[in-house]
């Protein structure tokens, strides 16, 4: 089987037949292309993630608060690194892949680019923006890249309580006083929008689409995905007591959907740019912090090679 | 007799808000570390040791509640009391600085902490033994952890050298307060509640030069004990930045909860 | 960029998660040396108790089976099927075998 033809037809037999591929075999480049900007850019995603929640690590308002969001946010470093690592499968380093982070060549989920503001805004990541990325990663276990579905099973497994949590800081909050009311309804009103804007572009604007779903990568639309979402979310936000900042949201019986306004596609397109309120600052600390990293890398390869060097003298001795 | 019983309890208590409050603020200056690491395998590492210390911190917080009676819980302590009142070690609310000073606070603090949770595992209060055993065995990855990357950045290039050096001198001024008894620790020793202080000193002593030795460096040179008073609530000028910062949230909504 | 600047190498990750099980692959990481290779691999791996036993192998000793070669590794053993219980006929009164 040397003709590429036999071999894309090859590949693509295995793929509808449900069959995982695995590293080293062979794949269309336009998959594995694919497969390493979806994942890298997961794995940024989860990486630059980290920081808006890091945010509030150090005011967290009580000890278990505290100790719990540090645990979430450490698992989002693995996460990065379970991802990162499913790239690498596919020839790339993850020094290539930050380079490529650091020059702004790969992108990472535009939510990350919007502040934290208040408390309040850690119970509304971990609820609305974990429990995006839950639904977007669900249907992700199940991809065609074997090592890319495998680690999607560790991460959903381990996300199962971070939505829990933000949505318990947010029953902790409008269960409180008026104010920590307010400050609930306003983290939902700055950060609802831009999670709707989390699944990606309209289907018929994805670039990227068509062919993600038929290689299995992708398994429902952007559209499905965030219909899904937001039927799921309503009746959250209404055991809240809490407003969606959307006029247009009404319950459609007929479809037996909520029907909901447009997003702004302008915003979204904007942020992608680079031109959200936090992408210049996101960028710069993570480069900042890989940077100030060198030194460390470098001594302790330095002195692995020391070590290296001296286990092979003794055995030349013995 | 009942007011020897009250100064030991009184004794015991400040002592247990000691350990509670050390705990807490290395633990809080760690977590700064996270999302900030030179590589995300240590980034996680970090916030482990993090997350040791905190449980270990509400478990001395939980016992120093029973101690005092009042019905105070753990974040009454944490969230409303001043810089006086804590009762830190020095040297854990000094700044993360660079990798180096980090480790380097961290492995003073260690090769203490492990010593003093071996001997405090079979002291006679059962519940100071048993969350120190509960902690000595997280505690022992921290040694491993704090002392090989003394050894890999101490051996490692010159530059990384050269950082441990500076952090080696900026933060042994502050360890001595490690092994410096007050006056309510005395009593405890007296009362065989708290290890030998003296014994403890030399443990921490061999510990450290057994490390800096393999990793190249040398001991510094001067008194370790220059700079004490944390345990008696006289801090440097950080920490009411550290507590302005971790109290804000609770201090600008005072009574709610979360 | 600086002329030697390289990754930690990467090393592959197995864990047994119960005593008496097998090691069962999990992921990998970067770290400098072994030692930091299991105690990373501890910090990642092992956050919700996952494991009491922690291998670790760098990536690049680690040689696997070419998959295009599926057919001449495995296709041999598909006819070997007397190697399996099932292949025999033995009454059941004789009991359990």
């Amino acid at each position: 089987m040397d003709n590429i033809v036999d071999l894309e037809k090859h590949f693509q037999d295995r793929i509808d037949a449900e069959q995982r591929i695995e590293p080293k075999e062979w794949m269309p480049d336009a998959y594995r292309k694919t497969l390493i900007r979806q994942i890298s850019q997961h794995a940024h995603s989860e990486i630059i993630g980290m920081l808006p929640e890091r945010n509030w690590l150090t005011r967290a308002p009580s000890l278990n608060r505290k100790a719990v969001l540090l645990a979430k946010i450490q698992d989002e470093g693995g996460h990065g690194l379970y991802l990162y690592s499913a790239a690498e499968t596919l020839g790339v380093t993850r020094e290539d892949l930050l380079d490529d982070l650091h020059s702004g060549k790969a992108k990472y989920s535009s939510i990350f680019n919007y502040p934290t503001l208040t408390w309040a805004d850690m119970g509304a990541i971990g609820w609305l923006v974990d429990g995006a990325a839950i639904m977007n990663q669900v249907p992700l276990c199940r991809t065609s890249y074997g090592p890319y579905a495998r680690a999607m099973v560790r991460v959903c497994k381990e996300e199962s309580f971070h939505q829990r949590q933000g949505y318990e800081i947010m029953m902790a909050l409008c269960e409180g006083s008026e104010e920590q009311k307010q400050m609930a309804q306003d983290a939902l009103n700055r950060w609802w929008w831009p999670v709707l804007m989390m699944f990606g572009p309209k289907d018929d604007a994805s670039a990227n689409s068509e062919m993600s779903l038929k290689w299995k990568i992708k398994r429902f639309s952007n559209d499905e995905l965030r219909q899904r979402f937001v039927d799921m979310s309503i009746p959250q936000i209404e055991y809240l007591g809490l407003t969606v900042p959307d006029s247009e949201l009404k319950w459609n019986a007929e479809r037996g959907h909520y029907d909901f306004g447009e997003v702004n596609w302008n915003e979204f397109w904007e942020v992608v740019k680079g031109n959200g309120p936090c992408n210049h600052q996101r960028l710069e600390t993570r480069k900042k912090v890989y940077e100030e990293g060198e030194w460390v890398r470098e001594a302790a390869l330095a002195y692995a090679d020391k070590q290296q060097v001296l286990r092979e003298s003794s055995q030349h001795v013995a | 007799m009942e007011t020897a019983k009250n100064k030991t309890n009184q004794a015991l208590f400040n002592v247990v808000l000691s350990l509670a409050d050390s705990t807490l603020i290395l633990s809080h200056r760690l977590s700064e570390w996270c999302g900030y690491g030179p590589v995300i395998e240590q980034d996680i590492a970090m916030s482990n040791i993090a997350l040791d210390l905190i449980g270990e911190a509400r478990n001395f917080y939980d016992y120093a509640a029973k101690l005092e009676g009042a019905g105070k819980t753990e974040d009454d302590y944490v969230y409303f009391r001043e810089s006086k009142d804590y009762k830190n070690l020095l040297l854990c609310e000094q700044l993360n600085g660079d990798f180096a000073h980090t480790v380097v606070r961290q492995f003073f603090f260690d090769s203490w902490h492990i010593h003093f949770l071996d001997v405090l595992r079979n002291s006679p209060d059962e519940t100071l033994a048993a969350i120190a055993g509960k902690s000595f065995m997280e505690v022992s990855y921290h040694i491993k952890w704090s002392s090989e990357w003394v050894i890999r950045l101490g051996d490692g290039t010159e530059k990384s050298k050269q950082k441990m050096e500076t952090a080696l001198e900026a933060l042994w001024p502050f360890s001595g307060e490690l092994m410096e008894a007050t006056e309510d620790e005395k009593i405890l020793i007296a009362a065989g509640i708290l290890p030998n202080f003296e014994q403890l000193k030399t443990i921490w002593m061999e510990q450290i030069m057994s490390v800096l030795t393999r990793a190249t460096l040398e001991v510094p040179t001067g008194k370790n004990t220059v700079q004490t008073g944390g345990k008696t609530g006289r801090h440097t000028e950080y920490l009411s930045y550290l507590l302005a910062e971790m109290q804000s949230v609770q201090r600008a909504y005072p009574g709610l909860k979360w | 960029m600086e002329k030697n600047k390289r990754d930690w190498p990467l090393w592959e990750v197995f864990i047994r998660s119960k005593q008496g099980l097998d090691h069962k692959h999990v992921g990998s990481l970067h770290a400098s040396d072994a030692e930091m290779a299991i105690e990373n691999a501890r910090d990642v791996y092992t956050r919700r108790m996952e494991g009491v036993s922690i291998w670790v192998v760098e990536s690049k000793y680690l040689h696997a089976s070419n998959p295009d070669e599926e057919g001449a590794l495995y296709e041999s053993a598909k006819s070997k099927i007397y190697r399996h219980p099932t292949f025999y006929n033995i009454p059941e009164s004789v009991g359990h075998m």
